[in-house]
């Protein structure tokens, strides 16, 4: 389904080969029969408000939300990518994980480049695994996958931050503990669920480690998040 | 273009079986193209019929080279492997016996890139998060702020996959150039050394998360039993590469091989898993580490 952009092209270029008898005019429209969510739109957009634009996008932006928080096997992620969701959320992950609690800038947490170099460079490393395992699905097609089952990650980061402004004991840290391991695994399941259908079947558990790693990783940043205090006990 | 090649081929295995009956019978070929063998004189080159450029030429050992190293599909015949290759791999791994070498018995002339990749990558948080938990744990003053130290990311990947890469390269380099213009079939190719180096590195995963537990004496034995274990491995597998070789060379060579797959270890513990106790000082600078650390290198000195 999401090849059909990729297969139109070779499909209609054997027609080239077909030769036509000179003394019979041809002439009719050839139209290409797609189905009706397709993203070929008729009409310019370069003349409709600035609004309207931001606000479709945002709400393609938000369905694929929708649709990551409530995983079942639908294509809509798959077929229409866009790679804005990935960087909202990158950003924003980025933002609240900087910092972190510090007396000397070593021992601190991950800084803003550090997070959005390993959530970047990590999803790409993963898409080329999946790749040069045989994998169906296009690169940028796995990278917006990637990027949006963040979304739980980035909902358990903002809990945490929220239970954090209560207090940093032990309580607080096996709600946080909780929240997290609950996020991550959501945030696996669902990749999981709208990437192991494009795999070869006997490789994907080989697939899907990168992938637990990953969100793994993000996890634990996620949960060893301590914010900077000032001066004192 | 391979065609007539697998035609010709069929036509010599059939003239050796009957020419082993019969040395002495004279032989025809009967196809146009090749040139026909002088009779009673039946020139079998095996090695001429590979695709690749493999230094083994057994029949088995076909390399599968698509393409030049700038196409897509050169790539992907290193992760041409399924799950059940690469959990047998692992097995391998962690149970290395001696009479069965790592890369004749489960390589068998696939190597992959994954498991060394993606074993390396395991290792390296493994190592990072650990150290993390262990350093926190060991704290015994209750004011210690949690720090997540996450500098040790980068210090343990540039590490691992330094050692990883640039080791199997001064191996099999070293292996190749002993080896000089004998064609023997004791040598390995780049990849399935740095193959045998990745899957070795395996057992140190679930070791370094075991230590965690802050025993001493735990620690110490772990990192034994894990260097026993892939240093077996390692000097399995390279052992009949060197055989051959003047005894001096051989001994260093394996000598070298094992002290430095310890030192990847010793320093893997002695970094990130201090045990030094931290004053909570506002010091900027990383904590000396105290003296158990350098009563650690002079045992570990004494140790080799």
């Amino acid at each position: 389904m999401a090849e059909l952009d990729e297969a139109s092209k070779p499909l209609f270029a054997g027609l080239s080969d077909v030769s036509i008898s000179a003394d019979i005019p041809v002439e009719g429209e050839i139209t290409v029969p797609v189905s009706s969510m397709s993203q070929s739109d008729e009409f310019s957009t370069l003349d409709e408000p600035v609004k309207d634009t931001i606000l479709r996008d945002l709400k393609a932006v938000g369905k694929k939300f929708v649709h990551v928080l409530y995983p079942k096997k639908s294509s809509a992620l798959l077929r229409d990518w866009d790679l804005w969701g990935p960087l909202l959320l990158c950003v924003t992950l980025a933002l609240m994980l900087q910092g972190g609690s510090a007396d000397s800038k070593d021992e601190g947490g991950p800084q803003f480049a550090e997070v959005f170099v390993i959530l970047w460079f990590g999803s790409v490393v993963i898409t080329l695994n999946s790749k040069l395992l045989g994998g169906t699905i296009s690169f940028f097609q796995s990278l917006c996958v990637l990027g949006y089952c963040i979304l739980p990650l980035t909902v358990g980061m903002v809990i945490c931050r929220l239970v954090l402004l209560g207090g940093a004991g032990k309580v607080s840290f096996a709600i946080r503990l909780i929240v997290v391991v609950a996020s991550f695994g959501w945030s696996t399941f669902a990749s999981t669920a709208f990437l192991a259908d494009s795999q070869p079947p006997n490789r994907k558990a080989l697939v899907v480690y990168p992938i637990f790693l990953f969100y793994f990783v993000i996890g634990w940043m996620i949960l060893t998040f301590a914010p900077s205090h000032s001066a004192g006990p | 273009m391979a065609t007539p090649d697998d035609l010709k081929f069929q036509e010599f295995e059939e003239a050796t079986d009957l020419l082993s009956a019969d040395p002495g019978a004279t032989t025809l070929s009967v196809s146009s193209t090749s040139t026909a063998p002088t009779p009673g004189d039946v020139k079998l080159d095996l090695s001429e019929n590979e695709e690749g450029q493999g230094e083994n030429s057994e029949l088995l050992g076909r390399e599968k080279q698509t393409g030049g190293f700038w196409t897509f599909e050169y790539y992907q015949s290193f992760f041409n492997v399924d799950t059940m290759q690469v959990l047998d791999r692992i097995k391998g791994s962690v149970m290395p016996l001696p009479g069965r070498n790592f890369v004749k018995h489960h390589i068998r002339s696939n190597p992959d890139l994954y498991g060394p990749f993606w074993i390396c990558a395991t290792l390296v948080f493994s190592v990072a998060i650990s150290g993390n938990l262990s350093t926190f744990l060991s704290q015994g003053d209750p004011q210690y702020h949690y720090r997540p130290q996450f500098h040790r990311v980068t210090i343990a990947a540039v590490a691992v996959f330094l050692y990883a890469w640039l080791v199997p390269l001064c191996v099999w380099g070293f292996l190749t150039w002993r080896q000089g213009t004998e064609r023997q079939t004791g040598g390995y190719t780049f990849l399935e050394t740095v193959c045998v180096y990745g899957y070795s590195l395996f057992v140190y995963i679930p070791t370094s998360v075991l230590w965690i537990i802050p025993f001493e004496w735990l620690r110490w034995l772990l990192i034994l039993v894990a260097m026993v274990i892939s240093g077996s491995l390692l000097v399995i597998t390279f052992w009949p590469a060197v055989r051959d070789d003047t005894k001096l060379t051989a001994f260093a060579t394996v000598t070298t091989i094992v002290l430095l797959h310890a030192l990847l270890a010793i320093g893997c513990k002695m970094y990130f898993f201090q045990t030094a106790v931290h004053t909570v000082t506002p010091a900027p600078s990383l904590a000396p580490p105290s003296s158990n650390h350098t009563g650690m290198l002079t045992s570990a000195a004494k140790s080799q």
